[in-house]
Parts: structure tokens; sequence; C-alpha cells
């Protein structure tokens, strides 16, 4: 190693401290900022390392320098454009798409090396060739997957669970063929087998996700991050890069961390998940209610109640979101609390389509950090809340998940039903992801809102304002 | 199986307890942000996309240089910006910037840096 080496390596270390650093700095809302500055910066030190090394090589032609900038260049305006005018609501879209490309790149990487070493005369090294196939194979798993985990967010592609004749057939001859290709692959060096590895990697990403519905969303799109970091540090381990692989393993960690805990806050194994949702979406109509047992109230009563609450705990869902209601609950919140109320926002992990999405679209809605309460922190809450309101949550209230025998037996629920009293806006009495009637509804302390969350929360701060001034 | 290959899964294996450890301490708020940050630092991939220029000597080598680098610049750019836009929206008390649209805000604001 000459001198040249040692600092590159070294200043690549530098680069892995920083982003370790600045996932450190995210324990606390407070310093995550900071973190991020950290970690860009250790990035900004890594790729100013890696210029330095590709102008030492010495090897780059005119054309590799234009296609160099040029697409560095063209990714980076489109990143730019796409980060700064994204909606908080598209944000999983968006984690999404980076996603791909990052599982795309990786792949790239993989193939390039992969030709370059077939075509020299000295053949593929054996311990490269196991890297190349693992990185070819998941970042193109993570590309399609997430391209169409992407479009399902968007509606570009039905977000219900999609399945057809066949397709678990199709799904395992194209995992079959991956990894039998890899394995041909790794024995006997073959581009053209490569190539069909790609192909079936690819038509394997989208069949995994295709059939997985939209409120298990959170899951797929951990798991897809997952997959990516693998994809990067794969990538590292073909080109000898440790830069890649540190940051692709700390990626590779966070995604399975996320992952386990969307599925335990699901109470449903990642295998269940996979194979596909039990119901068919969110937005079904309801076909038949618990009954007559349901109370019905009107927006000037529910007003009532809700002005002269000590206690209220607002507990959102993704139908908050899907009716683009987070500004009027934070309006309605900050008029509470001027009126002498304490009020906080009980977050179940899954409240959103990826891990921790309500928290972002209520902090754009101006709600202060402190008042946004994890399950577990707020349930212990519950029995001394005067109100609870519930907009948009449907089966993370559910009583039933602490029976056993219904469809989400086990499934860790806020305990909305231990408030003093409950308000339910809801549009229909429609049922939830898991298609089973809510007991909360039923409960004599719950009142029924019928509309839709935007205008009752709109009818809710008038009347407010209106009645009891 | 070569020393290089060793050192390499040495410190993949080590990274990633590394990850495991820092990352289960980041609080559910972040999750967002932290996917949203753990997406930028795969960005890294940038550094193996400019690597493949140094090597690249046909018409593949240029295309594959060329979409791996817009992917990951994307990526790493992308990642970054918008990690930056989401923290910034984490506030301890209501900003000031509401009490245009609710007079409450001056009262909230006090309860906000109360809580």
């Amino acid at each position: 190693m000459n001198a040249f080496d040692w600092v590159t390596q070294l200043l690549y270390v530098t680069s892995a401290v920083c982003f370790v650093l600045g996932l450190h700095l995210m324990n606390s809302p407070a310093s995550a900022r900071r973190g991020n500055q950290v970690s860009t910066a250790g990035m900004a030190l890594a790729i100013a390392t890696t210029f330095a090394l590709v102008v030492h090589a010495g090897t780059v032609t005119a054309t590799g320098w234009a296609v160099m900038i040029a697409g560095t260049l063209v990714g980076a305006g489109a990143g730019l454009y796409s980060a700064r005018t994204v909606q908080m609501t598209a944000m999983p879209q968006l984690v999404s798409l980076f996603n791909a490309v990052g599982g795309g790149a990786a792949a790239l990487v993989g193939i390039h090396d992969y030709v370059r070493l077939a075509g020299a005369t000295t053949g593929v090294p054996e311990a490269i060739t196991i890297t190349t196939a693992l990185d070819v194979l998941i970042g193109a798993v993570t590309f399609s997957g997430s391209i169409i985990a992407a479009g399902k967010l968007q509606g570009l592609i039905n977000g219900a669970p999609v399945t057809f004749p066949g397709s678990r057939a199709v799904n395992i001859a194209a995992a079959v063929i991956g990894v039998g290709g890899g394995i041909y692959m790794i024995a006997t060096p073959s581009v053209p087998v490569m190539i069909i590895i790609i192909l079936a990697a690819l038509t394997f990403g989208v069949t995994m996700v295709m059939p997985i519905g939209g409120a298990d969303m959170p899951v797929v799109i951990s798991l897809l991050n997952a997959f990516t970091g693998t994809a990067v540090a794969m990538a590292g381990f073909v080109i000898g890069n440790w830069a890649l692989i540190i940051a692709g393993a700390l990626v590779g960690a966070s995604g399975s961390i996320l992952t386990k805990l969307m599925a335990d806050a699901m109470n449903r194994s990642l295998r269940n998940i996979m194979i596909g949702g039990f119901g068919t979406g969110d937005s079904t109509p309801a076909v038949a209610g618990p009954g007559g047992d349901v109370r019905s109230v009107a927006a000037d009563d529910a007003a009532i109640q809700l002005a002269y609450a000590q206690k209220v705990i607002i507990v959102p869902g993704y139908g908050l979101a899907a009716a683009q209601a987070q500004h009027q609950v934070a309006e309605l919140a900050a008029l509470l609390e001027e009126r002498g109320a304490e009020v906080s926002y009980a977050i179940h992990p899954v409240a959103g389509r990826m891990p921790g999405h309500m928290n972002v679209l209520l902090a754009e809605a101006n709600v202060p950090y402190p008042q946004l309460k994890e399950m577990e922190e707020i349930n212990p809450e519950f029995p001394r809340a005067d109100v609870a309101l519930v907009i948009g949550a449907n089966d993370v209230t559910n009583p039933a998940a602490r029976r056993a025998g219904t469809a989400i037996s086990g499934m860790p629920i806020l305990d909305v039903d231990q408030a003093k009293s409950i308000i339910v806006i809801k549009r229909s009495m429609g049922h939830g992801y898991a298609g089973i009637d809510n007991e909360l509804y039923v409960n004599p302390k719950t009142s029924m809102l019928f509309a839709d969350a935007k205008t009752a929360l709109t009818d809710l701060i008038a009347s407010v304002k209106t009645l009891v001034g | 199986m070569s020393t290089a290959l060793l050192t390499d899964i040495t410190i993949f294996v080590l990274a990633l307890l590394v990850g495991f450890e820092v990352i289960s301490k980041v609080p559910a708020t972040l999750h967002t942000p932290l996917m949203s940050a753990a997406n930028s630092i795969h960005g890294i991939v940038l550094a193996g996309a400019m690597l493949i220029a140094v090597t690249a000597n046909n018409a593949l080598g240029y295309i594959l240089a060329f979409v791996a680098c817009a992917f990951a610049a994307m990526n790493v750019v992308g990642g970054y910006v918008v990690t930056g836009r989401m923290l910034k929206m984490f506030r301890r008390s209501r900003a000031p910037v509401a009490a245009a649209d609710t007079p409450a805000s001056v009262n909230g604001q006090r309860k906000g840096g109360q809580a």
C-alpha cells in the first residue's frame, strides 16, 4: 500500500464515522438535524475521495469523464427537484423511488465489473463472482420491487393485492432461475447467464410486491430499504470498497429493524405479509355495521364535548392523511389548548404508509413534537382522557384485538376504549384493512360523527368558536 | 478464499452490529426521517458508480457508467435534501408562522414551550 491508498482509506473510514454519528444523533428530534448535516459532510468527503481516486487512476477516457459528469449532474438535478417539490403525503413513494435507483445503481456496478472481468483473459475470481451474483440479484429485485411499490403508493398501479392465476408459480420460477443461474454463474463465468438472472430477478421483484396490499406498505418499504443496503454492501465487496460495505451494512441494519417493528405492530409474520394481504384494500365500503347500537352525533354536540374537556387525545390514522386534514386537526388542537385543555396525539406505529409517516405529516401541520406520543407512552394515559378523538384510524383501535380468534387478535392496539368518552370521525361504518367490525363503535361511550375528516374538523372548529367563544 | 474477502466480511458484520445498536435507539417519531437518512447513506453507491468510469472503455461501459451515476446521484442528493426538509419541520413548540392563521397561537406557543 502506498501513501495515496493509505490516505484514501483513512478518508473513507472518516466518512463511515460520520454516517454512524449522523444516525446516532437521530436518537432525538432536537439533535436530528445536526445528525443529517454530519452525515451529509461524511458523504461529501466520500465522494471527494472517490473523485481523487478516479483522477489518480489516470485511465479515464474523455468519454468516460463526460458520461460520469453528465450522469451525475442529471441524477443530482432530478433528485434535487423531486426532494424539493414532493408533498409529505407522497414521502413513501419518493423513498421507494430512491430505493429503486440505489438498488439499480448497485446492480449496475456489479454488472460492469463482471462483464469487464469476463472479457479479460484472467477470468473472474471466484470470491468476486459470489458477491457479484448476490449484488446483481438483490439489486435487480430491489429495483423492480421498489418501482412497483412506488407505483402502488402513487395510485398508478392498483393498491389492492394483485394476483393472477399462476402468479405464485411465476414468482417461484423466477426465484429458482435467479438462484440457479447465480450458482451456475459462480461455477462458470458467463455473461448470457448473468443476463438471464437479471431478468429473473426483475420478474421476481414485480411478482413479490404485486400481491401486497396498501396497509402492508410500511413493511414492504422497510424490507426493500434493507435490500438496497445489502445490495450496496455487496457492490462494495465486488469493487473492494469499504465505504460501500459499511454504509450498506448500516442501511441493511436500519431496514431490518424497521421491517421487524412494522411487522410486530401488525402482529403479522413477514411470510404472511409477503404471501398476500387479508383484505382487498382499506377503502371497501361497509356492507353491514354492528347494527342499532351505534350512536351518531352532530358536530355541534361533539364540539361542546371537546370544548369542555380537560384532556383530549387525538388518534390519527391514514384516513386523516388521505383526507388531507392534518392542518385542520392541528388547528382544532390549538383552539382546544387555548381553552386550557391538554392535547396529545396517539400515534400507532403503522399509522401511515411508511414507518413514522404520521409524525412527519403532523409535524408539517405545525404540531410540536413533544405532543406526538408513541403507543407505549400514550396507552396508560387513555383512562385519564376526557375525550379520545379518533380520525381515520380503524383496526388499530379495535378492542377485538385483545381477544383470541379474530383477524387482528394479538395486534398491539391503542387503548382508546378506556377513555372517558370517545368521538369517532368516519365517513361510514366501513371496515378497516382487516375487514372486520370495530367493537369500539358499539361501545356505549362512543359517539360517531359521520363525515369526511376535513369537513368534520372544519365544522368542529367553527362550532367550538361560535358555541363557546 | 482470500484475506481481502475475509477482511471485507469482518467489516460488513461489525458495521451491521453497529447499525443495529445505533438505530434501535431512534424513537418512532423519527422513523420516516431515519429511513430517508438511511436512504441517502446508501447513495454512497455513487462512489462505486464513479469508479465504473475508471475501467469503462466501450459503449456498454459508458452506458452503465452514465445510468449508474445518474441513479446514484439522484439517490444521494434527493435523499439528503428531503431528510433535511423533513427534520426542519420537527419543532419543540408551535412555530410563529402559524400565528397568522390562528389568533390562538400566542397562547399555544407558551404551552408548547412548557410541554
